[in-house]
């Protein structure tokens, strides 16, 4: 009986050890992970350049984004590019779609556009964890946009600095989203990087580069990205047809387009209308074929009705940011451009 | 108790079972570290080892930039708009810490590169070129270089990063510093990085830095810069060697997309070579020097890499034929204009104005391209440069082109004893039709036998204008003019340079290119171009009779075997689209001083051409060559 069991228990011991000796073979010989190139490469076919509108100084009429199913659904960020009734894609391929709006998450600003493609390549979305700061990243965008047709969109790469709550603006805008971004120590904050795909070395989509924003406190442009978790809720939303209230408008600051030059009539009614009283000699405005009575019809492609419009509408612009308006004058439309906004301190 | 033993080995033999799990843990987390570490000490050297390439150029006032390294005897690749304001000297600083002297060798505005020469040493460091065609998004890369021209103590700055594209198109400024074919990288490009070379991680030249998107946020790093392809550069080599004012190429005929995608011809000069090769408007092209274009960018990527005069494969297609022929670029500029924007002139007055959707913008700021600081008199260079300079037009530094003639003429005299066969050179044989044929070339004369006439071209004379024999475009002419090369040297040929490098045709498809030497020559009216092999063989001439027509391509073709002197064992001659004859020798009979002339030959010749000289020969050996 004993040696029996002795030799049970050896055998017990044997195996346990084999199979930690297996176990441990298993677990340190790492399967060849893909290389950085494979990886790329593998990505990159998921994500797409967008085409739409733009093109005038300051805004650009090209972004990417990045294609979440396979029957052609991709998500982007919200921007001006999309103000447009023909927003085309150009996949990985060189293949051009016309992309239709499905949705936008104005909280997130993100939109979700669809093309009539089938069996493309797309990143699964799921409520993925954050990653922890210090993680390597490759972010992949339509930077400048210097690829065009089956060029592949460019990449850059870099860490997650930090993961904290936004607090930026564009212009006047507060960010809407105030939730965490992942902040990146590369410079993603490039024309035509917004809705590029932040993917881990593994090749899993960790996030959506933001659009050009700039801290709050130091005005610094930032690089940033919204985490993947945020972007699968916000296409869940947009996908179940839930979209939440506009963009709060309240924060804009009205800008006296005095600094401009621009001598408007009195404010006597509710809604006066926007006609120029006079030009003031050696300012911005000085320097155009304005002339007095005529009226201001448009402030940055925006249509004003009012004396209060108009320093609304200027309040939207950051200081910078270029200044270009329409008259009306003897019943023809003109455009004017007063070069870059100036600061309010300018006062 | 008596268990006792039994349970404290199992216990025992357990605990010894988690003891080798944990050991073996710590074992491969150990290796993990020792690979990291020896994978950082790697990354350490070659940083090291490219970083004694690297070059800081200093030029005074003007600024400066970066180079690299790429010979032993201290020929140095830098940005034009690094050069441009340093004028013919510089001052260059290496990572072991010595300031060395440099003058300038070649210029390329339009490609926006500079060779330089640094003198002092024939033994400096250098880093060898890597295939910048197999290089992959995401790679490793770093620059190497002088930002901001920090490296007051010569050790270059180092910026690490990755390629974040290839084949990159970056619109020019006017009509020079266009960035084709270009490589993106996230490694920090900033101001004095320009010339610098980009590396890979074994160290090897990938590209040369130039060039950044900055836009919004000034003139900084936004991890997108650009560096010129080592393939272009490859490409360009020769001809900076030469000393030469370098001009890009131009198919003579623009490309659009089409509605439906397609690449086409939207433009075409009639005068080009692409249309008297038979493109047309509307022409889908397929393919350019071997590479297809599925984009207008690719088409403009892959024209940006080739200098002009290089003849390459174009591939067209047109209602459904597929047709291939080869197109002799024609350069972008006029050498006047080129010359002009070297020194300074406006260069877009002269041409119009192409879009630039992008303000493409150098860290170094030559948003106008600066003057090239007043040439100096050679009196006032250095004195270590004395002797490297020689002024003339065309050229960026004539030395130079002098030096790589002299180097390609002893590379020919290196093949053998041709000054002794001062006779009759007569080659015999038969056509690819198996009809007979017989070449005699002397200091007299020229003549060709075949099955359609006799033809005799006087070698004395003038060789202007001579198209014989019919329909080769001036086969006599220049088998006369490759005699006299052979025999007597490059300074035989009238005005003989140095032009540059360019690929052999005859190369098979895919293998790598091999760039061979060209000499350039004219005697009186009569333009030729020698491709010499790097072992010193002819291996092809392009002749022109006049500056209009078609030149007669000869290839000579597998050297006999028997023959010391490698005699071509087949000689090809193309003109226009035409494969004019296949001419396979089964002897070559080479007379040393005052062999007697074979009189009977003579005699033979002189009866069955008779009045016939000078006939219209028959094109039973021509075969289509692509479509006219």
């Amino acid at each position: 009986m004993r040696p029996v069991l002795r030799r049970c228990a050896m055998r017990t011991v044997l195996w346990v050890a084999i199979a930690s000796a297996v176990g441990i073979g298993v677990a340190t010989r790492p399967s060849r992970a893909a290389t950085p190139e494979e990886t790329i490469a593998g990505a990159a076919r998921k994500v797409v350049k967008l085409y739409g509108a733009g093109g005038v100084r300051g805004l650009e009429a090209y972004q990417t984004g990045i294609l979440v199913s396979a029957e052609g659904q991709i998500v982007t960020v919200m921007s001006t590019v999309l103000d447009s009734d023909e927003i085309a894609c150009v996949l990985d391929d060189g293949r051009r779609f016309p992309a239709t709006l499905l949705g936008m998450d104005p909280r997130r600003e993100l939109a979700v556009l669809t093309i009539a493609g089938e069996d493309l390549p797309f990143f699964a979305l799921n409520e993925l964890d954050r990653v922890a700061v210090g993680t390597r990243i490759f972010a992949l965008s339509n930077l400048f946009g210097v690829a065009v047709g089956d060029e592949r969109v460019s990449v850059q790469h870099g860490i997650v600095s930090a993961t904290v709550p936004l607090e930026a603006r564009r212009g006047a805008y507060e960010a809407p989203y105030q939730g965490d971004v992942y902040v990146l120590d590369c410079t993603t904050n490039n024309p035509g990087s917004p809705g590029g795909a932040l993917i881990d070395w593994r090749g899993r989509l960790i996030g959506v580069l933001g659009k050009e924003l700039r801290a709050n406190d130091s005005g610094i442009w930032l690089n940033y990205a919204l985490p993947a978790d945020e972007v699968w809720r916000g296409v869940r939303d947009i996908r179940a047809g839930e979209t939440q209230p506009e963009i709060r408008e309240s924060t804009v600051k009205a800008f006296d387009p005095l600094l401009l030059g621009l001598v408007l009539v009195p404010d006597l009614l509710d809604k006066t209308p926007p006609f120029i009283e006079s030009i003031l000699p050696g300012s911005a405005a000085a320097a155009t074929h304005l002339q007095p009575d005529d009226l201001l019809i448009a402030v940055g492609g925006k249509s004003v009705a009012s004396r209060f419009a108009v320093q609304r509408a200027l309040g939207v612009l950051a200081e910078g940011d270029p200044v270009r308006l329409a008259v009306v004058r003897n019943g023809t439309i003109m455009d004017m451009d007063l070069g870059p906004r100036p600061s309010e301190a300018q006062k | 108790m008596p268990r006792r033993p039994n349970l404290s080995r199992t216990l025992f033999l357990i605990v010894l079972c988690l003891c080798c799990h944990i050991a073996g843990s710590i074992t491969s987390a150990a290796e993990g570290i020792a690979a990291v570490l020896e994978a950082q000490q790697r990354r350490i050297d070659t940083i090291r080892q490219a970083s004694m390439a690297a070059v800081a150029i200093f030029a005074g006032e003007a600024g400066g930039g970066s180079g690299v390294l790429v010979s032993a005897d201290g020929y140095a690749l830098t940005n034009f708009h690094v050069v441009q304001p340093a004028g013919l000297a510089m001052k260059c600083g290496l990572s072991d810490g010595r300031v060395y002297d440099a003058v300038l060798v070649g210029l390329d505005p339009t490609g926006d590169v500079s060779l330089i020469k640094l003198v002092g040493r024939q033994d400096f460091p250098f880093a060898e070129f890597a295939d910048s065609d197999r290089v992959a998004v995401g790679d490793f890369c770093f620059a190497a270089g002088n930002p901001f021209l920090l490296a007051t103590d010569f050790q270059p700055s180092i910026s690490a990063g990755i390629v974040s594209g290839t084949h990159r198109y970056q619109f020019p400024a006017g009509t020079i510093l266009e960035y084709a074919d270009c490589l993106q990288v996230d490694a920090a490009i900033n101001p004095g990085n320009s010339g610098g070379a980009l590396f890979d991680a074994d160290g090897r030249i990938i590209g040369v830095n130039g060039r950044a998107s900055f836009e919004k946020r000034g003139r900084v790093n936004v991890g997108v810069g650009y560096a010129i392809s080592a393939n272009q550069l490859r490409n360009f080599f020769g001809f900076l060697k030469g000393g030469r004012l370098v001009d890009h190429a131009t198919l003579g005929a623009t490309a659009a997309t089409s509605e439906d995608g397609r690449v086409v011809v939207s433009d075409i000069l009639e005068s080009s070579d692409a249309y008297r090769r038979g493109l047309r408007y509307d022409d889908e092209i397929v393919s350019l020097s071997g590479r297809s274009i599925r984009t207008v960018n690719a088409f403009k990527n892959i024209l940006g890499t080739l200098p002009a005069g290089w003849r390459v494969p174009l591939v067209y297609r047109r209602s459904g034929r597929r047709v291939e022929i080869f197109v002799r670029l024609a350069s972008v500029h006029a050498a006047a204009q080129l010359a002009a924007i070297v020194s300074g002139g406006d260069p877009s007055a002269e041409q119009p104005q192409r879009p630039v959707p992008q303000k493409p913008q150098h860290p170094d700021d030559p948003q106008q391209p600066k003057q090239l600081a007043g040439k100096p008199p050679v009196a006032s260079l250095p004195q270590s440069l004395r002797g490297l300079y020689e002024e003339r037009s065309g050229f960026a530094n004539h030395h130079f082109n002098t030096v790589e003639r002299n180097r390609v003429a002893q590379m020919i005299a290196g093949r053998g004893m041709f000054n002794a066969h001062a006779g009759a050179w007569i080659f015999t044989g038969r056509l690819a039709t198996g009809e007979p044929f017989r070449i005699e070339l002397s200091d007299e004369r020229g003549l060709i036998d075949l099955p359609t006439g006799t033809t005799t071209v006087d070698a004395t004379g003038d060789l202007d204008a001579n198209p014989s024999p019919p329909g080769s475009g001036g086969m006599l002419a220049a088998l006369i003019l490759w005699r006299r090369l052979l025999r007597e040297g490059p300074g035989s040929l009238g005005r003989t340079a140095y032009w540059g490098t360019a690929p052999l045709e005859s190369a098979p498809r895919g293998a790598p290119t091999l760039l061979v030497d060209v000499l350039e020559t004219s005697v009186s009216a009569v333009e030729s171009r020698f491709s010499v092999g790097p072992s010193g063989r002819v291996l092809a001439v392009d002749l022109w009779i006049s500056s209009d027509a078609d030149p007669c391509d000869i290839r000579f073709l597998k050297p006999l075997a028997s023959d010391p002197l490698e005699m071509p064992g087949v000689i090809e001659v193309y003109h226009g689209n035409e494969l004019f004859g296949t001419f396979i020798v089964e002897a070559a009979s080479l007379k040393t001083i005052d062999a007697p002339i074979d009189n009977d030959a003579k005699k033979k010749a002189a009866a069955e051409s008779g009045e016939a000289s000078g006939a219209v020969l028959g094109d039973s050996a021509s075969a289509t060559r692509g479509e006219s």
